[in-house]
């Protein structure tokens, strides 16, 4: 028997305000526990909650770069539950009036296009963080009423693959759109995840299950091929699928079974009495739209046809906001933006790579690059030069120009020079020689070769080249 | 556990106490069971008023809109913040444990 896989998933993206969604504490990361916490996060009697606009002004940018309709008229409500990472006893939370409804995030699995649709994009506040000891658990509540979006998709995700790729698409969407700083290390995307199967003859979907607080893209991917696989099995012999909540364990590869899911009835949603609803009138939500940053999808066309890139090139320099960014930084600084891609897609991401940096902690400036491409384009130093140039500059950073000088690395194309350099070559490897005029013309290579190493590798390959040629067939 | 009662005509207190964590004795279900009953007929009387082409809305008065510009200020110290919460270690809020 086939199966058909739905997955549906409920990202929750941190936006980056510098305070809280109703209050003006903290949201760096990492600060000791309780320090960012004030009468209002903590639930105190008598306080009362005020919108960060900011955060509203993001969640609306999120949902037009996912092509959401924006909502005129938005509430906020309460999410009543009793769980201790909550002081107040709810969670504000939006039920049937969220900002943004509707959209989708298009990807590419396999070569194929394949849209995934949005339900819903809803602005809520972030809980506390437990710890469990012997006994007692123990709250922090630095990170509760941290502004977090959830954005619901559809069940159209049907293999763990296109999950990764949806999450991964839509990570890049919010850091071009400046709404999140998306770092997974600090908890700024987690994901529950809901998953059912069902025999390729049914139409109806399978009953679902719901893996919580996932918070990294390959635990999603991972968790996901376990649990598809324990659902099929579980059909195949006869057992029924249950309702409920599982929890990943990621050391032993399997998911658990948490408990059994409270019917949403149980949250009991009313409106948040302390909190105005929002009004959005379609002047400002145009003036959002026209300041919305170019898109990955479209930025890459751009490059293809503003700098004449390959259509791959185009779209390894996209896939990376701030690699992007450089590139348009030098490539504007030069007039050969072919050559800065070939610099970025070879030399710069191989040692990005091999030493683990981020393009931001490198010293290295466009400018710097496009000095770089100059020198070679002009002949002022050779292909080799140049590497050992760009070696530098990853390092240490600085003016091209200067480092060539500074370190006499100019090309050597001075003819009378390297006319008597190939002169030696060539009485010094008379089997060489002879080999060539035998015709094995590949021994004019080891013959340039001969010469480059005379001049510590800065002559003019294609002078040494034509000197050379002229020498041996004349 | 399910509320075998999900008409709004009887509040389910063993159910409505269960989901807030709260335990109740027989009798006090059964004291808090008339007195809860009698708040609702008391709220109920709302419903006798005609609605009819009258728009839902979440809040009595018409302000919309009320934001705050982000901008981070001071909150509280964390030793005020630990002495008024019943128990305390030296960083974070203690509750009987919740692990599920």
């Amino acid at each position: 028997m086939n199966y058909l896989v739905s997955i549906g998933l409920e990202v929750h993206v941190q936006l980056r305000t510098v305070s809280k969604m109703f209050c003006g504490c903290a949201t760096g990361f990492g600060a000791p526990p309780n320090t960012h916490v004030c009468p209002v996060c903590l639930g105190y009697p008598g306080t009362l909650p005020v919108m960060n606009q900011d955060a509203i002004h993001y969640t609306v940018v999120a949902g037009l770069l996912l092509g959401s309709n924006i909502s005129d008229y938005s509430k906020f409500d309460r999410k009543s539950y009793f769980y201790p990472d909550m002081p107040k006893n709810y969670q504000i939370s939006q039920y049937d009036r969220p900002l943004c409804d509707g959209g989708s995030v298009d990807i590419e699995i396999d070569g194929l296009q394949k849209q995934i649709g949005i339900t819903r994009i809803h602005l809520e506040e972030d809980v506390g963080k437990s710890t469990h000891f012997s006994g007692k658990s123990g709250v922090d509540f630095n990170r509760a009423g941290i502004p977090l979006m959830e954005i619901v998709t559809e069940p159209d995700i049907t293999s763990a693959d296109e999950a990764m790729s949806f999450l991964v698409a839509l990570k890049q969407i919010m850091l071009y759109g400046e709404v999140s700083g998306c770092n997974l290390e600090e908890g700024n995307m987690r994901c529950d995840v809901n998953c059912s199967v069902r025999p390729e003859t049914q139409s109806r979907l399978g009953t679902k299950t719901e893996i919580k607080n996932m918070n990294t893209f390959k635990g999603v991917h991972a968790a996901l091929l376990y649990e598809i696989d324990r659902q099929v099995q579980a059909l195949e012999s006869g057992e029924q699928i249950l309702q409920e909540t599982r929890r990943w364990d990621p050391d032993a590869g399997i998911t658990i079974q948490m408990r059994v899911k409270e019917s949403e009835h149980d949250y009991r949603y009313f409106p948040e009495p302390d909190l105005m609803p929002v009004v959005l009138d379609s002047d400002k939500i145009e003036e959002w739209r026209a300041q919305l940053p170019e898109l990955p999808r479209e930025r890459r066309t751009r490059f293809v046809e503003q700098y004449g890139l390959p259509d791959y090139d185009a779209g390894i320099l996209v896939e990376d906001k701030a690699l992007a960014d450089y590139y348009e930084e030098a490539a504007k600084q030069s007039a050969n933006p072919k050559a800065i891609s070939n610099w970025m897609m070879t030399e710069m991401l191989r040692l990005l790579s091999e030493r683990g940096l981020e393009l931001g902690d490198i010293a290295m400036k466009p400018e710097s690059l496009a000095g770089l491409v100059k020198l070679t384009d002009s002949n002022t130093i050779n292909s080799s030069t140049a590497r050992e140039v760009f070696g530098i500059l990853f390092a240490e950073g600085g003016d091209p120009a200067h480092i060539v000088k500074e370190k006499g690395l100019a090309q050597v194309g001075d003819s009378d020079l390297l006319d008597k350099l190939v002169k030696q070559a060539i009485l010094d490897n008379p089997r060489s020689v002879e080999d060539y005029r035998s015709g094995k013309k590949a021994a004019a290579q080891f013959l340039v070769g001969q010469v480059m190493r005379l001049t510590k590798g800065k002559a003019n390959p294609k002078l040494v080249q034509d000197l050379l040629r002229t020498k041996l067939d004349g | 556990m399910q509320s075998d009662n999900q008409n709004v005509d009887r509040i389910d207190v063993s159910y409505v106490a269960h989901l807030a964590r709260l335990h109740l004795d027989k009798e006090e279900i059964e004291s808090f069971q008339g007195q809860l009953e009698e708040t609702l007929d008391y709220v109920r009387k709302i419903s006798e008023l005609d609605v009819e082409g009258i728009e839902p809305t979440a809040h009595a008065v018409s302000v919309q809109n009320v934001f705050r510009a982000d901008e981070e200020r001071p909150g509280l110290n964390r030793e005020q913040v630990l002495e008024n919460s019943p128990a305390h270690n030296e960083e974070q809020i203690l509750v009987p444990k919740i692990i599920e």
